[in-house]
């Protein structure tokens, strides 16, 4: 059962209070793109076993979506963040870094 | 048509280690906006600072309660919600927001009793850390099964807000946690 | 045979009596007794029956590690199997029956199980199962059927008549077990400002340092304790909650604990159970050691104990287990149920110690007062079928020739101890094996970690592996100030110092003795619940089982209710051995929780009865109860399904809802119905991304249909958007679609196009919404008084209007879901009811008729609309329905788009949307397929189509359906087959029904009825 703090009201929330929203980052295909890139924009996921970047909805409270690194194996969390980057910030990388330095984002 | 208005619980009542009543008709008007940048609209029309994170600010005859960071909750007069949309629309106007009467799609309810009765009888149905609860600050939760809110106005006097729907469950919920065999002694 | 003392037990009011019954038989016992502790004092040796081989079972242990005395707890409806004697408090009224036998407890019919164990070796049903299937039938079934399972289910017809809930808790510690560790840990922590919350799974504070004499900072350990607990009620940071167990330990610090509020005060006010649902920032598990049996042959027979067991029942509720006890063991601690024995005059014929030689100073002690101790010696059978009568010794180190017998009523015996790592290993901590003490102990380099990495459970005491009192409470300390220095804490004040007779090294014995061959073997009880043997891990190993885990489901030793407390250290030592592997080499099992079994009471909570599930009532739902609503969940919501009246049945009352709805008027509640304001600039931009068709280029004043579609394509939603003004929609939901589709939008909103200027509000419970429906609709609006012009001119179909209805405050929208004319008016969910009155007032002369969910449903199918979670199903688009036309050929981009370019998506092979009309006009069965020529590569038939609506249409005087069907709309006025449930007759082929292709619209296909 995680616990995980919202970025956005700064709520320490109960996972009870959270709906995932599996993999965060997405980059999205549209109409125009190729069926590879369309394939592994809806169904293809990694799945890792370590570091995972993912989407978590503060629903039982706030509303709104965030953002959270955290070990899938450990389930260490290493930090959360706003939904609205494209990719894993500055921040959250040296998060990660400071607790597993062999990471890197690739 | 407002004389013949009803709240989701028609002035239900249960009475245990805590007393829980429905507030009756309550306002409340949904403002969704650039905080920051509406700061001066709000306090001109509800005369309440702008509140911030989960704290909740009053007015004259006005709460407001921060929400998310672009949403407050502005408690009031039920009579007053329309008008209080209107206001806020008027001194808002070229700015991109959103104001709405939700005062009907809620249900209020007051906690009344001990201060640690009162956080015993809610942590049975919230996750959520009651003895870390400031009062003036709203918690939006889990209240079992259903989402909420709660707030206390004074140490031994709590609001617990939730859907009008699930109002009966709610109260149900909390005259259930309030029997008197279940007493905890926890807080 | 067991006895009440005379006088002693530290834990009963000797001064009260209360009666119980067990099997029938009235039984008395003291308050502070448990029912084994009252069972053991009425001279009650058998109280159960093993699971395979029905054999006659004691009382073996004093806590919840017990085994064996497994009773059926009340009756009636407050009947529950699989209750341990051992943690039930008694009480007045007790009722408790013995489990597992047939037809009675003391002449089992099972018992010839026993008589033929060859036919029940380890992994018996695995190998049945493969053996021929006519054994199993004839021969293994029978059998097993009558005497099978373990204890009796509870009536299914009686409700628990309790009531259960759960308490959340925030704290900095939980500390698990209150016996001097947890004491001590919890005083340290106290003192040093954290919130704590300590539990003790039993009634009583102290643990065994009490039993055991030890003195505890130069007072004995029982006034010790109660100085303990004084200061720690005074508090204000420190919580003490008896009677509740840590069930376990999960992520980030959850904790569950399970606390028996009521058990022995059933009918009360007070919950039953209470689940705690605690977070805490560290747990210190002082959760103590569990004592292990020795494998001798005959081990299970009713009279051998656990040697702390037996000082336990004797210092603790003043009774005798048996007048002449010999001491089994192979440690020094045994030697202290020896002496208290014979403190208590009961005779101790002599003590066993496997260890070649035995001179701490508790032997000494035991020497000096006369008792016999033999060393090197080993118990190699016990007399006694029902109870023992007597023990034959033998060498430990030999195969087990008979040296002497020895006249006892009962065996204390003693394997050493295994300290209880169970919250350690609930969430991941690993243990490293102590070879000193033969036993498994948490490896601190290893803990549990926590949301931040760090470790956040630690054992403490004996739990960590310092079993005698003074090492114990030195460990305690150094855990504890460890667990403060995690916080920032810390405090200077000492540790109590704690001082017992010190203990000689223990021997492990896995076996005895020693070098015993297989006769022998196969009557050492290793899992004394589920009838495990030393011969069957044995065995095991033999058929190649190396594996542990693998080990423990053949045999299922360590699978019953007891989780193994007492069989898992002793199985592994028999595997390692048996496979000639090191102990930690092999590993042990995984701890899971609950530590022990927890009601379904607690887990269920207060979620029973009218709060199983939120039940959402809309504004109107007291009319519809006091109306006689036969409902129907829809969600969580509950909508009327029809409204029958007095004789009337649900058909007749459907159909005449739609007669009356098609003539005149027909009322709705369809304030379920989600809406969902979006507002901003980019609101038109963004409606368009949501929906399938074009929605911006909508004027204030109207309102469109439109079909929502996830982005792999498939249809999520569908509904009425109303443009409000500029810059402002109302989009409507299927009921029960309101939160998934607000959510769905703030999904898009906040991670995706967040430079967009929306914003969107979920107002779907503000207002209350009537269909009024029917030729007569504008006419009973028109009688109410509005000041919006409802005529077809000025509020044409699909437009909508704001106004006064009635003196309501309303907002009007011309659309239909039934094909006749229908205005759908929203007023604020508080004038709901009222608004609805009065409709019903005013319509009395249209005969104003209130209509449910089927006549909804059915309306709509004459109509050919389709409804989603009908006819769609997750795998359903747009285009399967032939909604080609609600698809914008404009836009460069929707939310599923892309997906409905996929190859699979443009087939022209996917089932298309069409009518069907069965040819004798019976309703088609629901779900059912239509047949095609062949079977596929399973053997099953090929389909062609399948049924997705299915109604008997009133309108129409027969059956109509909507169906998927392979090229279905080229192929109008086909006949096909469907298939039924019915059975084939004898010898024939299974009945179908044929069913002709027609067009969806089954009524009013021109709309002449809607608008008008
Ligand atoms: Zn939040």
């Amino acid at each position: 059962m995680l616990t995980l703090t919202c970025p956005y009201c700064g709520i320490a929330a109960c996972e009870t209070e959270l709906a995932p929203g599996g993999e965060a980052h997405l980059k999205r295909f549209g109409p125009g793109s190729s069926d590879d890139d369309f394939e592994g924009y809806l169904f293809l996921r990694p799945n890792v076993k370590g570091v995972h970047f993912e989407r978590w909805r503060h629903a039982m409270g706030c509303g709104k979506w965030f953002l959270a690194a955290r070990c899938t194996a450990t389930l260490e969390v290493f930090g959360t963040y706003s939904a609205q980057t494209p990719e894993p910030t500055a921040e959250i990388i040296a998060a990660i870094r400071a607790k597993r330095p062999d990471w890197s984002l690739t | 048509m407002s004389e013949l208005a009803l709240s989701a619980l028609a002035g239900a009542k249960a009475t245990g280690l805590v007393t829980i009543e429905d507030m009756g008709l309550c306002g409340m008007v949904t403002l969704r906006a650039d905080l920051a940048a509406s700061a001066g609209a709000v306090e001109q029309v509800t005369g309440a600072a702008m509140p911030g994170p989960r704290a909740m600010t009053t007015g004259q005859g006005v709460q407001v309660a921060w929400m998310s960071p672009d949403e407050l909750l502005i408690l009031c007069d039920h009579a007053g919600a329309d008008a209080m949309v209107a206001a806020l629309s008027q001194a808002l106007a070229g700015q991109h927001h959103l104001a709405v009467n939700v005062s009907d799609a809620r249900a209020v309810l007051r906690v009344t009793g001990g201060a640690g009765a009162l956080r015993d009888t809610l942590a049975k149905i919230t996750p959520a850390d009651l003895a870390a609860l400031p009062v003036q600050e709203m918690r939006r939760t889990r209240l079992q099964q259903v989402a909420g809110a709660i707030w206390f106005v004074t140490d031994t006097e709590a609001r617990v807000i939730c859907f009008r729907s699930v109002a009966r469950y709610v109260f149900d919920l909390l005259a259930m946690s309030a029997r008197d065999g279940g007493a905890v002694g926890y807080h | 045979m067991s006895t009440r003392l005379a006088t002693g037990g530290r834990l009963i009011d000797r001064s009260r009596t209360v009666s119980f019954t067990f099997n029938g038989k009235r039984l008395r016992g003291h308050p502070g007794d448990t029912l084994a502790s009252a069972l053991l004092a009425a001279g009650q040796v058998i109280v159960g029956r093993s699971f395979k081989y029905h054999r006659p079972r004691g009382v073996m242990a004093s806590g919840a590690e017990d085994p064996n005395a497994l009773v059926n707890l009340g009756a009636g409806n407050r009947h529950e199997p699989n209750q341990r004697a051992t943690t039930t408090a008694l009480f007045d009224g007790l009722v408790a029956t013995s489990q597992n036998h047939w037809p009675s407890l003391n002449w089992d019919i099972g018992e010839v199980n026993a008589l033929v164990p060859r036919l029940l070796p380890a992994g018996f049903y695995y190998k049945t199962f493969i053996h021929p299937r006519p054994f199993w039938k004839h021969v293994f079934e029978p059998i097993i059927r009558q005497s099978a399972g373990l204890g009796r289910a509870p009536d299914p017809r009686h409700a628990d008549p309790d009531r259960y809930e759960h308490f959340y808790a925030h704290t900095d510690l939980v500390i698990a077990g209150g016996g001097i560790a947890g004491l001590a840990a919890a005083l340290q922590a106290g003192r040093a400002g954290l919130r704590v919350i300590l539990c003790e799974q039993t009634a009583h504070w102290g643990g065994r340092a009490p039993v055991d004499g030890v003195e505890i900072d130069g007072l004995p350990a029982g006034e010790w304790v109660n100085d303990a607990v004084e200061q720690l009620e005074k508090m204000e940071n420190v919580h003490l909650r008896l009677n509740c167990m840590i069930a376990g330990v999960y992520d980030h610090g959850y904790v569950i604990a399970y606390e028996r509020v009521a058990d022995d005060s059933p009918g009360g006010d007070a919950p039953r159970h209470r689940l705690w649902r605690i977070r805490s920032a560290q747990v210190i598990a002082a959760t103590g050691a569990l004592e292990r049996p020795l494998s001798f042959p005959g081990n299970d027979k009713p009279g051998v104990m656990l040697a702390a067991a037996v000082r336990d029942y004797v210092v603790n509720y003043g009774v005798a287990p048996g007048a002449r006890t010999v001491i089994v063991t192979n440690n020094d601690d045994a030697y202290r149920t020896a002496l208290a024995l014979d403190d208590a005059g009961l005779a101790v014929p002599c003590i066993v110690d496997a260890r070649p030689e035995a001179n701490g100073p508790l032997v000494q002690a035991a020497r000096a007062r006369g008792l016999r101790v033999l060393t090197g010696m080993g118990i190699c059978n016990v007399k006694g079928l029902r109870g023992v009568v007597a023990v034959q010794l033998c060498a430990q180190s030999g195969s087990g020739a008979v040296v002497e017998d020895v006249i006892c009523d009962a065996v204390a015996m003693s394997g050493g101890w295994s300290p209880v790592v169970h919250l350690w290993s609930h969430c991941g901590g690993k243990l490293t094996w102590d070879e000193a003490g033969a036993f498994f102990r948490p490896d601190p380099m290893r803990p549990p970690t926590n949301q931040s990495g760090a470790g956040f459970v630690s054992c403490a005491g004996a739990a960590d592996g310092a079993l005698w009192a003074g090492e114990t409470l030195e460990n305690a300390g150094l855990i504890t100030r460890r667990v403060l220095e995690s916080f920032g804490s810390s405090t200077d004040h000492p540790m109590p110092v704690a001082r017992a007779a010190a203990e000689a090294p223990m021997l492990p014995v896995w076996m005895m003795p020693e070098e015993a061959g297989p006769k022998k073997r196969a009557k050492m009880w290793l899992d004394f619940q589920n009838d495990v043997k030393v011969s069957d891990v044995q065995l095991a190993a033999r058929e190649g089982y190396e594996s542990v885990e693998h080990t423990k489901r053949y045999t299922t030793i360590g699978m019953a209710t007891d989780q193994g407390k007492l069989s898992n250290i002793n199985g592994l030592a028999i595997l390692a051995k048996a496979l000639d592997e090191d102990i930690p080499r092999v590993g042990t099992t995984t701890f899971r929780p609950p530590y022990t079994p927890i009601s379904m009471g607690a887990i269920a909570g207060e979620a029973r009865g009218p709060i199983f599930q939120p039940l959402r009532r809309t504004p109107m739902h007291d009319w519809h109860e006091a109306n006689g609503a036969h409902w129907e969940p829809v969600g969580h919501w509950r909508r009327p399904y029809c409204f029958p009246k007095q004789g009337e049945s649900h058909r007749d009352a459907v159909n005449r809802e739609i007669a009356a709805t098609r003539a005149s008027l027909g009322v709705l509640d369809a304030s379920t119905l989600g809406k969902i304001i979006v507002k901003g600039p980019d609101a038109g931009r963004f409606i368009d991304m949501l929906y399938t068709n074009l929605m911006s280029n909508l004027k204030p004043g109207k309102c469109r249909y439109g079909l929502m579609c996830s982005e792999n394509g498939f249809l999520m939603d569908d509904g009425v958007v109303a443009r409000l003004d500029d810059d402002t929609f109302l989009v409507h939901t299927t009921t029960g679609g309101a939160d998934r589709i607000h959510a769905h939008m703030e999904d898009w909103l906040q991670c995706e196009w967040w430079d967009w200027q929306v914003y969107t509000a979920n107002v779907t419970e503000q207002w209350a919404q009537i269909a009024v429906v029917g030729p007569k609709a504008r006419a009973v609006l028109e009688k109410l008084g509005s000041d919006v012009d409802l005529s077809a001119e000025a509020l044409p179909f699909m437009g909508w209007a704001e106004g006064r209805i009635g003196g309501f405050d309303a907002r009007v929208f011309r659309i239909s879901f039934s094909g006749e004319l229908s205005f759908e008016v929203a007023v604020p969910a508080s004038q709901g009811r009222a608004f609805w009155d009065k409709i019903q007032e005013v319509g009395a002369e249209f005969g104003a008729t209130p209509y449910g969910t089927e006549a909804l449903h059915v309306m709509r199918a004459e109509k050919g609309f389709i409804m989603i979670g009908d006819e769609t199903d997750g795998t359903v688009i747009p285009q399967d329905l032939g909604l080609d036309w609600a698809i914008s050929k404009k836009k460069d981009d929707y939310l599923g788009k892309r997906a409905q370019e996929r190859a699979h998506m443009t087939d022209p092979a996917r089932w298309k949307l069409v009518g069907l009309e069965t040819l004798d006009g019976s309703v088609l069965p629901d779900g059912s397929y239509a047949l095609a020529e062949g079977v596929n590569a399973n053997g099953q038939r090929n389909t062609q189509g399948r049924v997705t609506s299915t109604y008997f249409s009133p309108t129409l005087g027969r059956g109509i359906a909507m169906g998927l069907v392979l090229h279905g709309p080229d192929r109008m006025g086909e006949v096909l087959d469907f298939n039924t449930t019915k059975p084939a007759p004898k010898g024939g082929a299974a009945p179908t029904i044929k069913a002709r292709i027609v067009s969806p619209v089954f009524f009013d296909p021109e709309g002449t009825k809607q608008n008008v």
